[in-house]
């Protein structure tokens, strides 16, 4: 992040010079931080804007269900659609057959068909939490489509990304099964990521996005301390830099001490959950079970910068992937799984939906 | 105003009356903390009090967890600008959060990581004028941090602080630690936190309530000051500029 900059006394001139515009995909944030979005932009909203730069993203997946990889693919395609350097490890033999599942930013629509969303949308979510989701957000909303590529884009989990967004930009991309000690991970491909990112002429922010960390496949994974002092180094790495890291890990395989540890490491702690089939009593008390594809929770939200910790009104947020049919679209059309027809596009995004507690 | 609402913090730690010497000299304070409730506040306060402009207090912010700018922005919101501080010579930070001691090493040979940094603190309190030597807090932001540097090896870290007490009571230097208390499970025996706690001279516990986080409650303090043999527990609100203590039930005004 920025230097601290000379100053002899406590008070500044304020002068008025406009901020310096910052890369694509980038917005100020309060406290002299920088976001850039997670990709799905419910869940920026309800983090205050995004993921802070210089911040480490840990996300606790759930054994019973892959919610932790929407997560990342959102992540990584926002990077890609923005032209952000992007470093992608996993314990699979092949990480790099993993970006062709990457989604692609849902065709933009016109502002008639934009329209009767909020009301769709205020049908799927609580009411009282209308405000919170259109109130002041609503201008920051509008803003956004002047033209200028926006910085949150919402994903069409059916349409796989664009080659040339893979091809054109910089991926890195590494299988952590094989390594013996973390730390090789972190000697070789992760210092000339970051090498790479520091480089003067670079002037946008990076990704680094590792699935599984402590995943049984790895040879690494009863090393605890290893393990923590590779986190601790990545993000100290992070944070001298101007990129964001997110790290999925399932809980369950690690003592409760060191996952502990890990959640004070943390910048922001989320956890997926999945949705139990045919719980009865969920579906009583939950508007909108049925389209419900798992649960979200946000532990701690990063505070950089800043004192003052972030208390959400909701932590907890249901997952639902939206069918969104343009108009002309047949009614029936929803039920069946999706074959483009001339006159119809479905899409399936990613929303966020507070629950309340 | 501000001073009136921190008070039952500062009232706990014998801050509340500005007298000389500072009533934390020569003593040891630890912070445990937890996921839910970071005490960091705790730190950011008592970094202020120390750098406070009525007094010649130096300060030394050893800093495994966040970077300079982080400190610099929130105790400026506090009041405190440490850059001129540092300027002043009043204030030192000692960023570490690339220290990583070489694999193999005993901790404290010659070179090491922990030894190093050991030495340069010395030697930075040593060099100062005798008058500021006076009134020293080393602050340590934090321990389970200091722990990963040295390759997890808590002893490290204890050997470290032991050193550390020598300066206390060479120099009456004032020891700051953070630390956090849910990383140690019972089946180790929490050996590190009770040999923590067996040395510090004032225990400040920072809690989520029982019943969870609230926007107008943040946790409570519990702050236990063997010195003064006394034990106060009470609630708080971390705001920007201020944290305001209140008891449990009780208005803020």
């Amino acid at each position: 992040m920025a230097a601290a900059k000379i100053r002899t006394s406590g008070f500044s001139r304020n002068i008025s010079t406009a901020s310096p515009s910052l890369g694509p995909g980038l917005k100020y944030g309060p406290n002299g931080t920088v976001f850039l979005s997670s990709g799905i932009p419910d869940l920026d909203k309800v983090l205050g804007g995004g993921f802070p730069l210089g911040s480490l993203v840990m996300v606790m997946e759930d054994a019973e269900a892959p919610h932790h990889v929407l997560l990342l693919r959102n992540f990584m395609a926002q990077g890609l659609v923005h032209g952000q350097p992007l470093l992608y490890a996993s314990p699979s033999r092949d990480p790099r057959g993993f970006l062709g599942t990457l989604p692609s930013p849902a065709a933009s629509k016109d502002d008639k068909s934009r329209e009767p969303d909020p009301n769709q949308e205020k049908g799927l979510r609580i009411a009282w939490q209308y405000k919170k989701y259109f109130g002041e957000n609503q201008l920051n909303f509008d803003g956004q489509r002047d033209g200028k590529r926006e910085y949150s884009n919402e994903f069409d989990l059916r349409k796989p990304l664009e080659r040339h967004l893979i091809n054109v930009h910089r991926i890195d991309c590494v299988s952590i099964q094989d390594f013996s000690d973390p730390s090789i991970f972190i000697s070789v491909p992760t210092v000339s990521f970051f090498a790479f990112l520091n480089d003067g002429s670079i002037s946008c922010a990076g990704r680094i996005a590792i699935q599984s960390f402590c995943a049984l496949q790895c040879a690494y994974s009863n090393m605890e301390r290893e393990m923590l002092s590779f986190i601790r180094s990545l993000k100290s790495m992070v944070q001298s830099s101007n990129s964001v890291a997110i790290i999925t890990f399932p809980p369950s395989l690690l003592s409760s001490s060191l996952g502990k540890r890990w959640q004070h490491i943390a910048d922001t702690l989320l956890s997926v959950k999945a949705i139990q089939d045919e719980d009865k009593e969920l579906a009583q008390l939950l508007t909108g079970y049925q389209d419900m594809v798992g649960f979200l929770n946000v532990h701690k939200v990063s505070h950089i910068n800043a004192q003052v910790p972030v208390i959400l009104e909701a932590t907890t947020f249901s997952i639902k992937c939206r069918r969104v049919a343009s108009p002309g679209a047949v009614e029936n059309q929803v039920n069946q799984p999706a074959m483009p027809t001339q006159n119809t596009t479905e899409y399936c995004l990613a929303e966020l939906a507070g629950i309340v507690d | 105003m501000n001073q009136r609402s921190s008070n039952l913090l500062d009232e706990a730690l014998g801050l509340d009356q500005a007298i000389e010497p500072w009533p934390l000299r020569g003593r040891v304070v630890a912070i445990e903390d937890r996921v839910e409730t970071s005490g960091s506040f705790v730190l950011h306060h008592l970094l202020k009090r120390s750098l406070s402009p009525n007094s010649s207090n130096v300060s030394v912010l050893i800093a495994f967890s966040q970077p300079f700018s982080h400190y610099d922005r929130i105790l400026r919101k506090l009041g405190c600008n440490l850059v001129s501080q540092r300027d002043n010579g009043r204030f030192f930070f000692f960023d570490m959060l690339k220290l990583q001691c070489t694999v193999g090493d005993e901790g404290m040979t010659p070179g090491g990581g922990l030894i190093a940094l050991y030495g340069k603190t010395h030697k930075t309190i040593s060099a100062l004028p005798e008058i500021r030597r006076k009134n020293v807090s080393i602050i340590i932001d934090d321990l389970s941090l200091m722990e990963v540097a040295a390759k997890g090896s808590s002893d490290y870290v204890l050997d470290f602080l032991h050193y550390c007490r020598t300066l206390t009571s060479e120099f009456n230097c004032s020891l700051i630690t953070l630390n956090h208390e849910d990383i140690y499970s019972i089946e180790d025996g929490c050996t590190f936190l009770l040999q923590m706690e067996y040395h510090t001279d004032i225990l400040i516990k920072v809690e989520p309530l029982a019943t969870g986080l609230a926007a107008d409650v943040h946790g409570q303090l519990t702050v236990s000051n063997k010195g003064r043999n006394k034990a106060s527990n009470f609630h708080f609100k971390v705001k920007e500029n201020v944290v305001e203590c209140f008891y449990p039930g009780r208005n803020r005004d």
